[in-house]
């Protein structure tokens, strides 16, 4: 009766025997590739605590040391850092709030209202997702000049806010809303920004979370066009100190990885915490198209 | 499309007294309320630089004066060795990067997919985490990494035995330097797009195609990967496209030196149009970088989306 059985199972070991081992070596090269992946940011980490000298000496210091604070202090002495993060996060938090408010408005326009001219927006705004932003920089640069904008925020905020993904994003979002309920907030008496604001909002809230945590991310990033318009260090945002730092004839790397490591901050604990939407947001282009 | 009707307005009545409504009652300009504001940016901020730089593109500007020269812009072109350069530099990068970056991501995805391995969530985290760095941030840690003396990649190579190489100062290497530095980047970008695809294709295929008799990688090649083809492409087209319009990471990491190597069009058009101000030949260059976007794109999607009704 129970020699079947055997046979069966010694068959089956045989089997599983070098498929265990596959698994381990997949697990091994994903392992492996985890390091890599994790290296930079663990050398940044280590590397802001240290001096600068030490960071190119034989053999590279593996723990954290004590020159934080010193570090710190010279990033504050050579551009303010402290103010250049508070700039960042200033034009970062506007941007977000103006543009995903109306990402969303716009979306909600193309989604749920018929008029002349939706055709003609629509296809604008699929077509700026074409276009390089890269197009628009002499002419805009022209523009901001002649309006006296240049070294302004408003210069590197304004430009940008109309943003197709986010529109696009959006109205996805809103197309499902039932047209029902709309009408009853209608005749309710409820005021069409009224309705958009109490009822229709709330039920997009996953698209908007993931809009909002994108469009921080994106802008937080941003660099060539904050390069071209801000150009006196109190204004300056996070990516160009940074830039700044490296195009110094003495580069002090230790501060420099310091920098890195308080701009990538912010991002990563914003991704941590949000994961979820955020990479609901990356897929809404990916997906749903 | 404000179609006013008999019932409409009667309906209206018996409501509230709005001057100017269609026939669900709702104001006849509300949805300019909505698109309005985004609309006007667009015109403002879109339409018309877009407008500005294609003119501009046929105009030279010499001591103030703006004149028309026709195609001159673009000829000038192909006999400018830098822009040429950064053709060759980016096409490097397209033929090289791009191809190993996805692979990478294909088989990262691939996996991270795997229903036997633990803690699927944490790997997902790990391998995404550099595409959440300050993009200059990372190419400045590239930058400290790479240092030729004493960095920590030529330290670890030389404690393998291997000589110190010149990593952002020879002109080969300093390609390398950008290609890596890139793959670290977006590699587990594109795997996570990549995983979701894979998670929207059903467990049953796996199944069903096991049941036929086919192995694992007959059931990838045969099964999957042709109905994961959509989110493919959408990985080739944007990283083409990232590619083609490359400024932050080789502007920070090598100013696009040594010798023009890792000088890219947009680059190039930056240095153009706000070093030299030479205004007229950045928006033709820019002109020139949206045509070659235009037709890959198009080719990739002929070319990528051409089986999918077999």
């Amino acid at each position: 009766m129970s020699t079947p059985t055997e046979t069966t199972r010694r068959g089956h070991r045989g089997r599983i025997a070098p498929v265990r081992l596959g698994r381990w070596l997949i697990r091994l090269g994903l392992l492996l590739g985890g390091v890599l992946s994790l290296i930079p940011f663990l050398w940044m980490a280590i590397a802001a605590t240290h001096r600068t000298g030490d960071l190119f000496h034989s053999p590279p210091p593996l723990l954290p040391g004590g020159e934080l604070l010193h570090n710190l202090e010279r990033l504050q002495d050579s551009v303010g850092f402290g103010r250049v993060m508070l700039n960042s996060l200033g034009v970062a938090v506007v941007h977000t709030f103006l543009s995903s408010l109306l990402s969303a408005m716009c979306g909600y326009g193309l989604a749920k209202f018929r008029f002349r001219g939706r055709g003609v927006l629509l296809g604008v705004v699929l077509g700026t997702m074409m276009i390089p932003l890269q197009v628009l920089l002499v002419p805009l640069f022209q523009m901001m000049a002649s309006l006296g904008w240049v070294n302004t925020y408003q210069a590197v905020i304004i430009p940008f806010l109309a943003n197709s993904f986010g529109i696009l994003l959006m109205r996805q979002g809103f197309l499902d809303f039932p047209d029902e309920l709309l009408e009853s907030a209608r005749i309710d008496g409820s005021g069409e920004l009224r309705t958009f604001y109490r009822v229709v909002l709330p039920c997009v809230r996953p698209q908007l979370g993931a809009l909002v945590i994108f469009t921080f991310m994106t802008q937080w990033n941003s660099f060539i066009w904050p390069l071209l318009m801000l150009n006196t260090e109190d204004k300056y945002t996070v990516p160009i100190a940074l830039n700044t730092l490296t195009g110094l004839s003495h580069v002090d790397y230790s501060g420099l990885m310091l920098g890195s490591l308080l701009a990538t901050l912010p991002l990563l604990l914003v991704f941590l915490l949000f994961q979820r939407q955020f990479v609901a947001g990356l897929l809404g282009g990916a997906l749903k198209g | 499309m404000a179609v006013q009707s008999p019932t409409a307005s009667a309906v209206r009545g018996t409501g509230r007294t709005r001057e100017r409504a269609d026939r669900r009652g709702r104001p006849r300009f509300a949805h300019w309320i909505f698109a309005g504001p985004a609309a006007v940016l667009f015109v403002v901020f879109f339409a018309y630089p877009l407008g500005a730089s294609f003119y501009q593109s046929f105009t030279s500007t010499e001591n103030g004066r703006t004149a028309w020269v026709g195609l001159d812009q673009y000829a000038r072109m192909f006999q400018d060795p830098s822009f040429l350069d950064s053709m060759v530099n980016t096409g490097i990068i397209l033929i090289v990067q791009v191809p190993l970056m996805i692979a990478l991501a294909l088989i990262l995805a691939v996996l991270l997919n795997q229903s036997w391995l633990r803690f699927r969530g944490t790997w997902r985290t790990v391998y995404f985490l550099p595409a959440v760095t300050t993009l200059v941030a990372y190419a400045v840690v590239f930058q400290v990494l790479l240092k030729t003396d004493g960095g920590l990649v030529n330290q670890i190579a030389g404690a393998l035995g291997l000589s110190p190489v010149d990593w952002l100062n020879d002109p080969t290497w300093a390609r390398t330097s950008l290609i890596g530095s890139m793959t670290w980047r977006w590699a587990g970008y594109n795997a996570v797009i990549l995983l979701a695809g894979l998670q929207s294709i059903g467990r049953e295929q796996h199944e069903a195609a096991a049941l036929d008799g086919a192995g694992t990688v007959t059931t990838y090649t045969k099964v999957i990967f042709p109905q994961l083809r959509p989110v493919l492409l959408f990985c080739v087209i944007t990283s083409t496209i990232g590619t083609l319009q490359l400024f932050d990471e080789n502007y920070t990491l090598t100013r696009g030196g040594p010798d023009d190597a890792t000088l890219t069009p947009v680059l190039y058009l930056y240095k153009v149009g706000f070093q030299q101000m030479d205004f007229g030949y950045a928006a033709a260059i820019a002109w020139v970088v949206v045509a070659v976007i235009a037709v890959i794109s198009f080719l990739q999607f002929r070319f990528f989306g051409r089986e999918r009704e077999r």
